[in-house]
């Protein structure tokens, strides 16, 4: 990985959270903002005020809320695919909406809600197009992008998926493969846009299981949009959390994670104790009317 | 784990190209005068090892300067054909799409008429004036994939129903143009109505056309050919393939102008033959599957085998009156797209 130099300025960190070992800022969201029009004469439909947070090696970052609450915009923005109205995004000290398609692809990988295959392929092949930005354009899959597409799948568990199409594995099978094929990319940053959301429970421990794993072990810097309330309590390091459009609070989820603040953002009653895993537990409760 | 290696592109071409070899061969045997396949391979051979033909001199001009340039032609549009369909079908995320499903193979087809009528008016040099029809056709077949793509779209997204129902309203609306052409202008030098409307390869060719179909097809599919690699990913979406580092628009401007150009040289040299861009990349596909850097040169030749077949057969069923190449290709294609169609939809 290269140590990029770095124009941004650490501020300092907020006390008491885990992953800091590595005190390198990765990822520094700095005050950006977004607006969406659809024609620029009329008041835009959507903003997106200014958001700020920073992540560092190894570290898991939910970014938490009700549907449209700017969560998915907030990730595109990250991702450089949306440029910001105002304020930057910086990766290891480089814009990411300025990056070239490839450099980009080189380091931050988007597993994204799954599209519809128009042709079927298999698994492998999927995991091998992570390997993409990588190659010239006409170069065939050399052996170190087999290796590193393998190494992609065990990482994941999924060595037995890598000859099955990927029109035939069920839906957790599908999302780890995804996973595996973001893996490959070899990124600094993996992105992850609601990648709970048709499984099972079992699966979605699973897949959550598997990023706390990679993202300590291969000091990746994770961030996953999620409405999942207990789930982003327990394998995130920080939180987001978002309300039409504002980022409300940024921290771990203890200092997140507050009765009344829930209750306002989602709009329902609810209650929060502390879980046995020390982490902040959500029961939400159904039936009581509001 | 099996990648793609250039090992394995080559040996599929190679067979492919056997394969062709072999229709070329009964493609020149085939028509009112006889002759023996193994005087005609043993011709070819010697023509290939650069001896002198011991065919008689009226075997080798029916064989060698009627039969085999008009065999090369077809080799050439099909290839383009298939090459185009397949570009199509990758950009617009429509295993359905093609030249003449889409319009383009009619909108080019305009365009390649308009110029033959301006052309007399220009006092062009005869270099020129070779590239006026097929520069015609091409900015006719850009103008109708742009028409078609951007009413093809619904909110901001290409949708595949209205994608082919914008085609084929633009080919219905453009072939009345055709009509309308053909009717004012008759007694010009435009051809006919059925050789823009099915296709046709029977008119020679002069040698200057023969150089542009040539050359303009290596350079488009060449260009179209260097980006396999990215169209795999754009199968999968254009965010999907932007995030996995493709250059989206850089590509997209790419092949729509390459293939557009190879659907211009195709119908400015032969007409709008139908069907050739959607049946070839189906079968070629079922046979080696959807990777692009495989399936771009194979089409290519799947094109080439068939348009020949197709216009043998077009030639030598109803001897000695001819069939247009396009109502063969029309015949076998559309029960198949009316099948492919249905199972999509179902």
């Amino acid at each position: 990985m290269s140590t990029a130099p770095r124009s941004a300025p650490i501020s300092s960190r907020p006390p008491g959270d885990s992953a800091r070992a590595n005190n390198e800022v990765r990822l520094s969201v700095e005050q950006v903002s977004y607006a969406y029009s659809p024609n620029p004469s009329q008041a835009p439909l959507f903003t997106l005020e200014a958001t700020s947070f920073q992540a560092h090696p190894g570290e898991i970052v939910a970014i938490l809320g009700p549907n449209a609450s700017g969560k998915s915009t907030l990730l595109k923005l990250i991702a450089g695919s949306l440029k910001p109205m105002s304020g930057r995004v910086l990766l290891e000290g480089f814009e990411t909406h300025t990056l070239s398609p490839r450099t980009r692809a080189q380091r931050l990988a988007m597993v994204q809600q799954e599209s519809p295959l128009l042709f079927p392929s298999r698994a492998w092949e999927f995991v091998l197009q992570g390997r993409h930005a990588y190659g010239r354009s006409l170069r065939f899959a050399g052996e170190d992008d087999v290796i590193i597409a393998r190494n992609a799948l065990a990482q994941v568990g999924a060595e037995n998926l890598s000859d099955r199409w990927m029109d035939q594995i069920s839906g957790g099978e599908k999302q780890r493969v995804i996973l595996a094929r973001a893996l490959a990319q070899q990124p600094l940053l993996l992105l992850l846009d609601e990648p709970t959301l048709h499984l099972d429970i079992g699966a979605q421990v699973d897949l959550l299981d598997a990023l706390r794993r990679l993202a300590a072990g291969n000091r990746y810097t994770v961030v996953v949009v999620t409405h999942e309330l207990n789930l982003a309590a327990e394998y995130a390091d920080q939180v987001a959390l978002m309300q039409r459009g504002r980022c409300l609070r940024v921290g771990p989820p203890a200092t997140v994670y507050q009765r009344e603040l829930l209750e306002q953002v989602f709009q329902t009653p609810l209650t929060v104790e502390l879980g046995s895993s020390g982490r902040p537990r959500v029961n939400v409760l159904a039936g009581s009317g509001s | 784990m099996r990648p793609l290696t250039l090992r394995r592109l080559l040996i599929h071409c190679a067979i492919l190209a056997a394969i062709l070899f072999g229709v070329i061969v009964i493609a020149l045997k085939m028509g009112a005068v006889p002759v023996s396949l193994y005087g005609l391979g043993r011709a070819l051979v010697r023509m290939a090892l650069g001896q002198a033909s011991d065919l008689s001199s009226e075997y080798k001009l029916i064989i060698f300067d009627i039969r085999l340039p008009r065999i090369i032609l077809g080799i050439f549009v099909g290839a383009s054909l298939a090459v185009a369909g397949t570009s199509f079908q990758a950009l617009l995320r429509n295993p359905l799409a093609d030249p003449y499903v889409l319009g383009v193979s009619s909108g080019a087809a305009v365009g390649a008429i308009v110029a033959l009528i301006i052309e007399p008016h220009l006092a062009l040099s005869p270099a020129v004036a070779a590239l006026f029809t097929p520069l015609g056709a091409f900015l006719g077949a850009l103008l109708t994939i742009a028409a078609v793509y951007l009413l093809g779209r619904r909110e901001g997204q290409i949708d595949s129903t209205t994608l082919l129902l914008a085609g084929v309203i633009s080919a219905s609306f453009l072939s009345a143009i055709i009509m309308f052409f053909m009717t004012t202008l008759k007694g010009g030098d435009t051809r006919g109505f059925a050789f823009w409307m099915m296709g046709d390869l029977s008119t020679p060719l002069q040698d200057s056309l023969h150089w542009v179909l040539r050359v303009g097809f290596f350079a488009a599919a060449g260009a179209i050919y260097t980006t396999a690699a990215d169209l795999n990913l754009l199968l999968a979406g254009e965010k999907e393939a932007m995030h996995l580092g493709v250059d989206v628009r850089r590509i997209q401007l790419v092949v729509y102008i390459a293939a557009s150009l190879l659907t211009g040289l195709a119908v400015s040299v032969s007409g709008a033959i139908g069907y050739i861009g959607l049946l070839v990349p189906h079968v070629m596909r079922l046979i080696f599957g959807s990777d692009h850097r495989l399936l771009l040169p194979t089409a290519a030749f799947g094109g080439a085998i068939a348009v020949v077949i197709a216009d043998t057969l077009a030639r030598t069923i109803f001897a000695p009156s001819e069939l247009p190449v396009g109502a063969i290709s029309a015949i076998a294609g559309a029960p198949l797209f009316i099948y492919l169609l249905r199972r999509k939809l179902t």
